[in-house]
């Protein structure tokens, strides 16, 4: 997997279950937004395949989707409003009259705490509320997997939480799994079922579970490092925490893993 | 601020007081004054012990000095740095010995020679490519049109044709004017004033009524198609609109091609009536011509063929604008700047193609005298 001729990740290999909330988790440039664009079909493998639910790697623009994507912007379309933004897929995928059209887009937008902006155009409304119409668009044909791209980034907390009640619901109510890409290490540990990590500089995967059992019982330091907050991760990083945790940071010369976990640092 | 040069041939730079960053230019000036002459010997040492204050800014400025002088083989300490100096200077310290990825390097000339070779043939398959999804997805909407984007058509007529008319009118009138005075003056002379309406007519009408329509409509319709278009491509719009299902050439190209092609040759009739327009004032007004004699003349002078060519070109125009600007647009990435960077070459594009095209037309119709 990779992005241009660069090289992001050698060994990707993984499965997601019907029903999970997968979190593909790791730090800053280590291909996980590349990954979902691949796992939605918008780059192909530089080699392997994907498959979803035993059918091929997803070929987009000639039928009816398969899956609802919400970008981490939320990719609303500026021209359009909130509303038609969310009928669009059913005004081109079924043959709804337009009344049925409207009391699904409104009943979803409802769903996602959106009820009376159908009228709004995406330039009126918050980060927040794009993220969740975007939601609502993915969601709109009913789909039973859904691929989230940090869906709570650049949220206030409480919005965030929100959102993650809405990820919930929609998994344990409606039963749609979800794939999704974040760093917000509170979401993960609210909502997701399993996780995969992925590291820059092994290009791999280096942990695979549930996070909770991770944060407890990995003995990577990159992992542990990234489950418990504490810097030192990244091969390469200069940090530690002040012994005792008196707070503070001290510097450190050298490379070593400031993590103070088990084990030996890897790469 | 001190240097104080020790017998040992060691120069030290004796520091005091806040290092802040309100005073970083004269502090930066004042070192390098300090260490213009090297120590015949032994090395340049900097004494932090009189700083009881020091921002970032500072530090960074001590540590490039210190990085400059041992890059030129002169050995340089810093030392006394106590308290909070002492904290921020290691804190410093520590991330100047990380590596990084190290600066990019300059390429040669060979070398970004090569590279634009690449880039352009890399653009040249892109817009290959784009005219192949063209030609496929106006296969696809020939077999089902109901899969085209038909209701972003009337719109995109609107914005391209009756926003765009009143410039187009008012640009095209001037061009029939200039086009009357220029050739008065000529013709005068042979007190050939009649023929006026000859050249004004066919210019006006073969080629700078449908190239003039096609410029402006390039800068207004064709900069604004790459701008949306690239705006959406840098906001993942594109991206969401084809995990959805759509075709963004069906969705995006189709109406925006379409639309300028129904419009651009009604813009291109309505410029050439303005433009004769102008000429007729000029006309009546500069060489004495009565409005009948003058538009008989022109009738004379004009056939339906001049017309209709004009027409055809800017069907063709329309076609090339929608093309370039939408290709350009829908390649866009990198953020605003690439947005900007890809309207400015759509523009251009655009332009050399409309001058190459209408070029083209000129010499096939010379070869069928048409």
């Amino acid at each position: 997997m990779g992005w241009g001729d660069v090289v992001l990740q050698h060994k990707a290999s993984f499965q997601v279950e019907r029903g999970d909330i997968f979190v593909i988790l790791g730090g800053s440039g280590c291909g996980k937004s590349t990954m979902l664009r691949h796992l939605i079909g918008l780059e192909e493998p530089m080699s392997g395949k994907i498959t979803i639910a035993g059918v091929g790697a997803p070929r987009l623009e000639v039928s009816r989707p398969r899956f609802g994507v919400m970008f981490q912007s939320g990719a609303l379309l500026g021209s359009m409003t909130v509303g038609e933004n969310v009928s669009l897929t059913l005004r081109e995928w079924t043959r709804l009259p337009g009344d049925a059209i409207d009391a699904i887009v409104q009943a979803k937008l409802r769903l996602v705490g959106l009820g009376g902006f159908e009228n709004h155009t995406p330039a009126e409304i918050s980060g927040g509320m794009k993220k969740r119409a975007a939601i609502a668009r993915a969601m709109v044909l009913e789909p039973e997997l859904l691929f989230l791209d940090e869906p709570s980034a650049g949220l206030d907390p409480v919005t965030a939480v929100e959102l993650d009640d809405l990820i919930l619901t929609l998994n344990q109510g409606l039963g749609v799994t979800v794939v999704m890409v974040t760093h917000e290490l509170a979401s993960i540990f609210k909502i997701a079922t399993t996780c995969i990590m992925l590291d820059k500089d092994s290009k791999s995967i280096i942990a695979r579970g549930q996070p909770l059992e991770l944060r407890e019982r990995t003995d990577d330091p990159r992992v542990y490092a990234f489950f418990n907050r504490v810097p030192g991760g990244n091969p390469g990083g200069s940090m530690q925490l002040s012994p005792g945790g008196a707070g503070g940071l001290l510097p450190t010369k050298g490379d070593g893993v400031g993590a103070p976990s088990p084990g030996n640092p890897e790469g | 601020m001190e240097r104080v040069d020790h017998a040992t041939g060691h120069a030290e730079l004796r520091l005091g007081g806040r290092l802040g960053f309100a005073d970083l230019e004269a502090f930066w000036r004042e070192l390098k004054r300090l260490v213009r002459h090297r120590p015949g010997k032994g090395v340049v040492v900097i004494n932090l012990a009189g700083v009881q204050e020091a921002d970032g800014g500072a530090v960074a400025l001590l540590l490039r000095l210190r990085a400059q002088l041992m890059a030129q083989g002169v050995g340089c300490e810093i030392v006394g740095a106590t308290g909070s100096v002492q904290t921020i200077l290691e804190l410093y310290e520590a991330r100047t010995a990380e590596g990084g990825p190290g600066r990019r390097k300059r390429h040669g000339l060979l070398d970004r020679t090569g590279r634009m070779v690449a880039d352009m043939l890399h653009e040249g398959r892109n817009a290959l490519g784009f005219l192949g999804d063209f030609v496929l997805s106006l296969l696809g909407i020939l077999r089902r049109p109901s899969t085209a984007n038909w209701s972003d058509l009337l719109p995109q007529m609107e914005r391209a044709g009756a926003d765009g008319l009143p410039i187009v009118l008012l640009i095209n009138f001037l061009v029939g004017l200039v086009m009357g005075f220029q050739g008065a003056v000529q013709l005068k002379q042979f007190g050939a004033n009649i023929f006026v309406a000859d050249l004004v007519g066919l210019s006006v009408c073969r080629e700078l009524g449908p190239l003039m329509t096609a410029i402006i409509v390039c800068g207004r319709s064709g900069a604004s198609f790459a701008a949306e278009l690239g705006t959406m491509a840098v906001n993942e719009e594109i991206d969401a609109l084809r995990t959805m299902g759509f075709d963004p050439q069906r969705f995006l190209v189709y109406p925006r091609a379409l639309g300028l092609v129904l419009v651009l040759p009604l813009l291109t009739l309505l410029a050439d009536v303005i433009a004769l327009t102008g000429g007729l004032i000029v006309g009546i007004t500069g060489l004495d011509l009565t409005v009948s004699a003058y538009l008989a003349r022109t009738r004379h002078a004009l056939g339906g063929v001049d017309v209709f060519s004009g027409v055809v070109k800017s069907l063709v125009f329309g076609l090339v604008i929608a093309l370039i600007s939408c290709q350009q647009g829908l390649s866009a990435s990198g953020g605003a700047q690439g947005v900007g960077r890809r309207t400015t070459s759509s523009v251009v594009a655009t332009l050399f193609a409309l001058i190459l095209v209408d070029a083209a037309f000129t010499v096939v119709m010379n070869i069928f005298h048409i």
